[in-house]
C-alpha cells in the first residue's frame, strides 16, 4: 500500500499522512516507516481526532476527545488519510471537514486496511488493503500490535467469533 | 445552605457493564459539590482539546450544530456572558442572549415562566445567571431544560472554578498538593465556594482569609466543620506564607450593606495583595482574579499586571473550558435520552439483533 501511495503521487513530494484515531494512527506510522525504508525519504505523519466533527454526537454516546497532531500546515499538501476500516463512510466525511478546517490541501486521498462495504455516502478509498464483504450485522474490527498487542482482523456476528484472519503487513 | 436532591443534580445512575464515561447520567451543571474528581478532570482534558481548536485558523467545529443554547442573564456580566456565547458559537450551536432588562422580565414574567417559554421556543441548554441563590435549581427541577449555572447569588459559579482549576494546572502543571489561598469577601463570594469544592476535590489545600465579618461564620467557630472544604486563617501575612496560588476576590461593593467594611483604604492595607505579600508566597506562585478588579483595593496594579498574574489567561481559558462543559453536557444528555428510549423499547424487542457496526 505504501508503494502504491508513492507511485500514484509521483514521489513523496508534498505528501502528508494523517492517521485517523484510534487505529488509523499506528497504520499511518507503519506506512511512514515503509516509505522511509524503500524511498529513504521522511514523509510527515500526523494524527487526527474527528470526534468534534461526527454526525452522531446526538446518537447517544459520550466520546472523550483525543489529541490531533499535524506536523505541518496542510495547505497545498497532498493529504493521505489512513484508517483501519471503511464502512458507512461517515467517519471519512467528518475527517474531510476536519482537514479543511486546518487549511486547503491540494488533494485528499484515502487509504484503508479493510473495506467492508455498506457505504452510506458517495465515497471510496484510493488504496485498500483488503476488501472484506460483510453483512451489516457483523462487526469488523482491526487489531494492531501497538494498541491491542497483536495484528489481526476480527469479524464477529452477534458477539460470537465466526472468523478470524491475520495479516502481518500493511505494505 | 442550599441542599439539592440527587434527582435534580444529575447522576441518575443506571448500571451498565460497558465502560462509563465520567459524565454519563449528568443533566445539569449547577455547582461542583456533586462532581466527582473524574468528571472535573474530564472537563480539563476536554478543554485542552478545545484550546487546540481555538489555536487553528478556523476556530470552530460543528459538534453542537442544530442545538440551541440560551444565555439568560439577570445580572450584569461581560466576561462570563461573552465567554459562554463564544463557546457555544465555536461549537456550532445557535445562541440566543437574553438580558433581564428589555425582556418580558420587565413586565413581571417569573423566572420559571420565562424558562418554559424559552423551552417552548426550542432551547436545549439554558445558561443562567441570577441574583437569587438556588435559582438554577428551580429551573432544573421544574422544566426539562439542561441548566448551566453561570452564577447564582451568593451560592455558586461552577464554570469560573473550572477555568481557575484549568489555569492553575496549565501554569503550575498540577493541582494535587498545591496550597491555594482565597482572600477577601468569602461571605458574598460564589467564586470562593465553587473553587473550594473544585480544588479540594482535585487534591489542593484551600485556605480562606478575610475580614472576620466577611467570612462564613461557621468556619470561624469550628474549623473542622466549615461548610466548605477549606481552612480559615484570619491573618493574611501568615496565611500567604509559601502558598502556590493567591486569589484575591473582588470587594463586591454592590453586595455590601455598609456595616461590614470599615473603609476601602483599611481593607487594602490589611487584605490587599501587593508586591511585599506576593514575595512571601512560593517563588513560582501565581495570582488569579475572577474579575472585574478593583485595582488598589484587593489587588495592587503592579501585581494585577505583573508577570505572576494569570488574569488574562483566566479570561482566555474561559472560552475553552465552557466549550468543554457545553460539549460534555450535550453529549451526556443525548446519551441519557437514547438510553431511556432503548429501555422503553426493551420489552418489545428482546436483545440479540442489535446492529454491531462499531465503526463508521
Amino acid at each position: 500500500m505504501a508503494h502504491e501511495i508513492v507511485e500514484q503521487n509521483g514521489g513523496v513530494d508534498s505528501l502528508i499522512l494523517l492517521g485517523l484515531r484510534t487505529r488509523g494512527v499506528p497504520l499511518a506510522h507503519r506506512i511512514e516507516r515503509a516509505i522511509a525504508a524503500f524511498e529513504q525519504a521522511d514523509v510527515p505523519c500526523g494524527e487526527l481526532d474527528i470526534t468534534l466533527y461526527r454526525d452522531d454526537l446526538l446518537a447517544g454516546q459520550v466520546r472523550p476527545l483525543q489529541e490531533s497532531f499535524l506536523p505541518t500546515d496542510v495547505t497545498d499538501m497532498k493529504v493521505v488519510l489512513v484508517d483501519d476500516v471503511l464502512f458507512t463512510g461517515r467517519t471519512i466525511r467528518a475527517a474531510l471537514d476536519a482537514v479543511m478546517d486546518y487549511g486547503r490541501p491540494r488533494s485528499i486521498e484515502l487509504a484503508v486496511l479493510v473495506d467492508r462495504g455498506h457505504r452510506e455516502l458517495p465515497l471510496r478509498a484510493n488504496y485498500v488493503g483488503k476488501n472484506v464483504p460483510s453483512s451489516r450485522d457483523e462487526s469488523v474490527s482491526v487489531r494492531v500490535t501497538e494498541i491491542d498487542g497483536n495484528d489481526e482482523v476480527v469479524i464477529m456476528r452477534s458477539a460470537e467469533v465466526r472468523e478470524s484472519r491475520t495479516w502481518r503487513s500493511v505494505s | 445552605m442550599l441542599k439539592t436532591s440527587a434527582a435534580v443534580n444529575g447522576h441518575v445512575t443506571t448500571p451498565s457493564a460497558v465502560e462509563r464515561h465520567p459524565w454519563t447520567g449528568r443533566r445539569h451543571v449547577l455547582d461542583l459539590d456533586d462532581f466527582s474528581r473524574d468528571e472535573i478532570e474530564e472537563v480539563l482534558r476536554t478543554a485542552d482539546r478545545m484550546k487546540d481548536v481555538l489555536a487553528r485558523p478556523i476556530r470552530r467545529v460543528p459538534s453542537l450544530r442544530g442545538r440551541t443554547i440560551v444565555n439568560l442573564f439577570y445580572e450584569a456580566s461581560t466576561r462570563t456572558r461573552v465567554s459562554f456565547e463564544l463557546a457555544a458559537k465555536n461549537l456550532g450551536a445557535d445562541v440566543v442572549n437574553i438580558a433581564a432588562s428589555g425582556s418580558s422580565v420587565e413586565k413581571g414574567e417569573t423566572l420559571l415562566d420565562t424558562a418554559r417559554t424559552l423551552r417552548g421556543l426550542g432551547a436545549d441548554i439554558m445558561v443562567l445567571r441570577h441574583p437569587d441563590s438556588g435559582a438554577p435549581y428551580t429551573v432544573a427541577r421544574h422544566t426539562d431544560l439542561s441548566v448551566v449555572n453561570a452564577g447564582d447569588g451568593l451560592h455558586a459559579h461552577p464554570t469560573q472554578a473550572l477555568l481557575d482549576a484549568y489555569t492553575i494546572r496549565e501554569r503550575i502543571g498540577r493541582i494535587e498538593g498545591l496550597r491555594v489561598l482565597i482572600v477577601g469577601d468569602i461571605l458574598h463570594s460564589r467564586v470562593a465556594r465553587s473553587n473550594a469544592w473544585c480544588l479540594a476535590r482535585l487534591g489542593a489545600d484551600v485556605t480562606f482569609c478575610g475580614p472576620p465579618a466577611l467570612l462564613p461564620p461557621t468556619s470561624v467557630s469550628d474549623h473542622d466543620r466549615a461548610p466548605w472544604p477549606a481552612r480559615v486563617d484570619l491573618h493574611l501575612d501568615h496565611a500567604v506564607e509559601g502558598v502556590d496560588v493567591i486569589m484575591p476576590l473582588r470587594v463586591q461593593l454592590e453586595r455590601q450593606d455598609g456595616s461590614r467594611l470599615a473603609s476601602l483604604r483599611s481593607y487594602a492595607r490589611d487584605y490587599g495583595i501587593n508586591r511585599a505579600r506576593l514575595a512571601r508566597a512560593a517563588s513560582h506562585a501565581i495570582v488569579m482574579h475572577p474579575g472585574p478588579m478593583n485595582e488598589g483595593v484587593e489587588i495592587d496594579a503592579d501585581v494585577a499586571h505583573g508577570d505572576r498574574s494569570v488574569v488574562q489567561q483566566q479570561v482566555t481559558n474561559g472560552v475553552a473550558v465552557r466549550m468543554a462543559v457545553l460539549y460534555l453536557l450535550t453529549a451526556a444528555v443525548r446519551a441519557a435520552a437514547v438510553t431511556d428510549a432503548e429501555e422503553a423499547q426493551k420489552p418489545a424487542a428482546k436483545s440479540g439483533n442489535a446492529t454491531n457496526g462499531r465503526k463508521a
